[in-house]
């Protein structure tokens, strides 16, 4: 059981929030002190994250460290927090990422930096909220939210197109999540005439559905979570807003802002609506499938190192998807055996960590790139390996993560999901397969063309190395990288009773 | 329940016989002012104001209470509402004073009519006749067509004044010739025994269904929906700044009551017909204000369509016909009164001499010439958005739940996706406050008064965005 009688998840909430107000208050004359605050606040809350981790209980599958207090009685709305398996360890993620981010952009930021590390404070704080709401209310506040900071953060900060971008990147996942807004209040008024209103997540969970009722429901819920995900074909804000963002932005967007969507799946659709999903797998599994594949091919063909990561993510996010949805194949398959069911979903759980880790760490080595020669094409670069040694390992080690190479934890995820896959059919697994040839291809020639071979230019030969502030970003970010990949049993073991309850949940037919 | 006030209800409307008096006593006083003491005019419309909120206040009722042979009601709902019009017309006129003061606007007649027009409001609100109703109506909208054209050296007010007036007499005469039929075939003009009375004859009558949409028109008119919008954004482009604000603020509540007393208490029986006229009304706000925005470079123009829009959302509340949906359109109505009374107060921050700041290129770099109104503008923006955690969510929300909940889910998904064409053009002006250098190097000049209640504006409107219950459970308790 949890030791920790304190609020844990409202101070892991509120700290970086206040953090974000202060730093605008401080404003970009003490600019100097407020870095520090920025990136205290943000240690300090990943220091109190870890405590998450270490007092979590592995052997239950319920809420923990809960906290409810009565929000808004008109809508019977709480302010209810609370963790499993599934919320935590992002939680931990967004903690763990977001003081490398500041710390990214400790000496690169001179544009109104103040705001700039109040916008992603506050970001911080609301992804956290969205992760550890349990009332749906709750949640969708914080996820509209979370759209304000990241606006402004590639709308000022951003690159040449940064206002088409961001404009394109607010309205697209706006659009995605209002009719998630309609079916929240459907449910809210089903449970009302099940006798007790409530916005409650786990509510909606119990709550009754017809099918039909349920692919309603399912849709709204898909396209909110594709949008956010993002899926073929509603992925084409990402690269655009990849782009334009600044380095941060580009990270905190890959690494959290997508594992939304994967995360959104696990907790709503599959749960509230499991009929729909067993009807409409295949409608997921094939866009998944797609977007491996044909987005794979796509970022083969990048002139642009950051478009080339954000079209590498969204192929990795077609595993979280492909992952979450195999479990009713698999279900059918070894006719309604849930033990091999539960590691399509641990892969994907794995998966969204992993990718978390590498794709904010190739982001992270564009930026060390950018920051030097204000440049993402790849013909801009070669040879970089002769003027920055150490940079070169460290992206030589990213990219081998990003393809999937054993003993990283790019691996661990992809691995789990393939294999899960063949247990449902062999095309799936063929084609879910081909990642690990096209992944290899378009990220190692990426780092062929831009690391290897003679010095291209000037610019590269006047590079410097990393100074101690990127080293540190990387150096955490690959002993993460390499300590997943080689134990990821803690992960596993926390997510465990979770999946298992999970899996236990939708193989109930609601109907 | 229903209890009649001894001494002719003079109690029940004490706060408008007080507000007369006093518009009496100040137009007497006026006279006697030049224009370097016009301050005192100024200060006695705000302790009026604050005299009518401590009336209001102190002969505040529990439950209804009827005075005046049935013609005039005091309720709790019309209590908040009357308070909560007092705030609002306060609150215009402290954004005004400025301007008017630089286009020689700063006379006795603005704050006269202005006064006139919120005893309008009153009148509506405690209406509980159709005559009263009338009343009402014509007091408010009289005062506006004068307040609009009070600028006498503007041709575009002028024009746009006599555009409202030609247009509002029409829609007053459809109003009055839906009452009369009402009147025919009901045979009363009280709204209590005009609902008894439509149960008696059957809502299916078709005398009433004429009468109905007669009404229906008015009310539309007068909340500005389409198609009975045109005047709007003439009237909100041509007017000086501090009417437009006027106009789109307590005027708003005095719609909203409009309907509530007039469909919801006076035709109840007959929701069914009125709700479908409702929802063709509301669909077509909601297009045509977020669509027609988009193209607009005038910021009063934009956020006139805007209210076309929102106007829309509130009949949403209403056409839902439930008890749950009216609380919805009341919240609605003041969270939209809020948001809008700052938008127009951020244009007044902005105007300077000769300068107007109600293109939407004047905003352009706000964030770099003053971050903190540019935030404040920003929370506005996004509020009327409908974006969380800002007040106009939860408005939207308590809308939507009540359209779902009388089974017109569509309706609910359409306007969601209304709003979010409507989200890009509140995007534009955030964009063009931070993503743009300022195009001048002009600072702000207004002063402390105006700077202070706008920055409680946007405070509040994020305040109410975190605990929206302050507001919500107001309304659930005065609509029983």
């Amino acid at each position: 059981m949890s030791t920790i009688t304190w609020p844990i998840l409202s101070v892991l909430m509120w700290l970086p929030i206040a953090g974000g107000v202060a730093m605008i208050l401080l404003g970009d004359k003490s600019i100097a002190l407020g870095r520090w605050v920025a990136l205290i606040t943000t240690a300090v809350t990943f220091g109190i994250s870890t405590l998450l981790w270490t007092n979590f209980d592995t052997t239950t599958a319920a809420m923990q460290f809960v906290e409810e207090r009565t929000w808004i009685p008109f809508f019977n709305s709480y302010y209810a927090l609370g963790v499993d398996g599934f919320a935590m360890p992002l939680i931990v993620l967004t903690a763990f990422i977001t003081p490398l981010v500041v710390i990214a952009g400790w000496s690169v930021i001179d544009k109104r930096p103040a705001q700039y590390y109040a916008a992603f404070l506050i970001l911080e704080g609301l992804m956290i909220g969205v992760f550890s709401a349990l009332d749906a209310l709750l949640f969708y506040v914080l996820w509209e939210a979370m759209l304000i900071p990241m606006f402004i953060i590639i709308g000022i900060w951003g690159g040449p197109r940064r206002v088409y971008a961001t404009i394109k990147f607010f309205l697209y996942t706006f659009l995605g999540s209002v009719l998630m807004l309609v079916s929240l209040i459907y449910m809210y008024l089903q449970t009302c005439d099940a006798g007790q209103c409530s916005y409650a997540i786990a509510e909606f969970q119990r709550l009754p559905l017809g099918l039909n009722e349920q692919l309603f429901i399912f849709v709204a819920f898909l396209a909110a979570f594709a949008v956010k995900v993002p899926m073929w074909p509603v992925h084409t804000w990402l690269p655009d807003a990849h782009v334009e963002a600044p380095t941060g932005g580009s990270v905190i967007l890959a690494a959290i802002m997508l594992k939304m969507g994967g995360y959104g799946f696990l907790r709503f659709s599959l749960p509230i609506t499991p009929d729909a999903s067993d009807t409409l797998d295949w409608l997921v599994i094939s866009l998944s499938l797609i977007g491996v594949v044909y987005i794979g091919f796509v970022a083969l063909v990048q002139n642009d190192m950051k478009k080339l990561i954000a079209y590498s993510s969204i192929a990795h996010m077609g595993f979280v998807t492909l992952g979450s949805f195999l479990t009713f194949e698999l279900m059918r398959v070894n006719s309604g055996d849930t033990t091999g069911a539960a590691m399509g979903i641990d892969g994907a759980m794995v998966q969204m960590i992993s990718h978390g880790l590498i794709s904010g760490a190739m982001f992270f080595c564009v930026g060390v790139l950018y920051d030097r020669v204000h440049s993402r094409e790849i013909s801009a670069y070669g040879g970089v390996v002769n003027t920055m040694p150490i940079f070169a390992a460290f992206m030589v080690l990213f990219g081998m993560a990003n393809s999937g190479l054993p003993a990283t934890s790019g691996f661990v995820g992809e691995f789990l999901v393939i294999l899960a896959s063949f247990r449902a059919d062999f095309w799936y697994a063929f084609l879910a397969g081909l990642t690990l040839i096209l992944g290899a291809a378009y990220t190692l020639w990426l780092v062929k063309r831009v690391v290897f071979g003679p010095v291209a230019n000037h610019h590269v030969a006047e590079l410097t190395d990393v100074n101690g502030r990127e080293l540190l970003v990387l150096g955490v970010l690959a002993l993460a990288v390499l300590g997943l990949g080689l134990w990821p049993a803690p992960l596993l073991d926390v997510m465990r009773p979770t999946v298992e309850n999970l899996v236990q949940q939708i193989t109930v037919s609601k109907l | 329940m229903e209890a009649v006030v001894t001494n002719f209800g003079m109690q029940a409307a004490a706060a408008e016989i007080f507000l007369l008096t006093a518009i009496c006593v100040i137009l007497l006083v006026d006279v006697f002012l030049d224009d370097s003491k016009r301050w005192l005019t100024y200060g006695l419309t705000m302790v009026t104001l604050a005299g009518c909120a401590f009336v209001t206040w102190h002969y505040s009722v529990d439950s209804r209470v009827t005075a005046f042979d049935g013609m005039f009601i005091a309720d709790p709902m019309g209590d908040v509402l009357k308070l909560f019009t007092y705030g609002t017309v306060a609150v215009s006129l402290l954004y005004s004073r400025e301007y008017l003061q630089r286009h020689g606007l700063f006379r006795g007649e603005f704050f006269i009519l202005a006064l006139v027009a919120m005893l309008g409001v009153m009148v509506m609100v405690s209406a509980g006749s159709l005559l009263t109703v009338y009343l009402g109506v014509e007091l408010l909208s009289l005062s506006l067509y004068a307040m609009v054209a009070f600028d006498r050296d503007s041709g575009v007010a002028a024009e746009s004044a006599m555009k409202y007036f030609v247009l509002g007499a029409i829609a007053s005469g459809c109003l009055l010739y839906g009452f009369s039929i009402l009147y025919g075939v009901a045979g009363t003009l009280q709204l209590d025994e005009l609902a008894v009375a439509v149960r008696e004859v059957g809502a299916g009558n078709l005398g009433l269904i004429f009468g109905l949409t007669f009404v229906i028109v008015g009310i539309a008119f007068k909340f500005g929906a389409v198609p009975f919008h045109m005047w709007v954004p003439d009237v909100y482009h041509g007017a000086p700044t501090p009417v437009t604000l006027f106009i789109g603020s307590a005027p708003k509540i005095a719609s909203f009551v409009l309907a509530i007393r007039v469909l919801a208490e006076g035709l109840d029986a007959m929701v069914a017909s009125w709700q479908h006229m409702l929802i063709a009304i509301a669909v077509a706000s909601m297009i045509v204000g977020n669509v027609v925005a988009i193209a607009q470079t005038n910021l009063k123009r934009m956020l006139a369509y805007s209210t076309i829009s929102h106007v829309g959302f509130i009949l949403l509340g209403i056409l839902a016909g439930t008890t749950d949906g009216y609380r919805a359109s009341m919240f609605y109505t003041l969270t939209y009164v809020i948001m809008s009374v700052g938008s127009f107060g951020m244009i007044l921050l902005l105007s300077r001499e000769g300068f107007e700041g109600d293109q939407l290129e004047d905003f352009k770099g706000l964030a770099r010439k003053s971050p903190w109104f540019a935030a404040v503008m920003m929370m506005l923006m996004f509020s009327t958005a409908g974006v969380p955690p800002f007040v106009g969510f939860w408005a939207k929300l308590a809308v939507l739940g009540a359209v779902v909940n009388v089974g017109l889910s569509w309706l609910a998904a359409v306007s969601v996706l209304l709003s979010v064409v409507a989200a890009y053009y509140y995007l534009r002006i955030i964009k063009l406050m931070y993503f743009d250098e300022p195009s001048d190097t002009y600072s702000i000049e207004a002063g402390g008064t105006l700077r202070a209640v706008l920055s409680a504006n946007g405070v509040a409107v994020l305040a109410l965005g975190i605990f929206p219950s302050v507001l919500l459970d107001l309304c659930a308790r005065v609509l029983p």
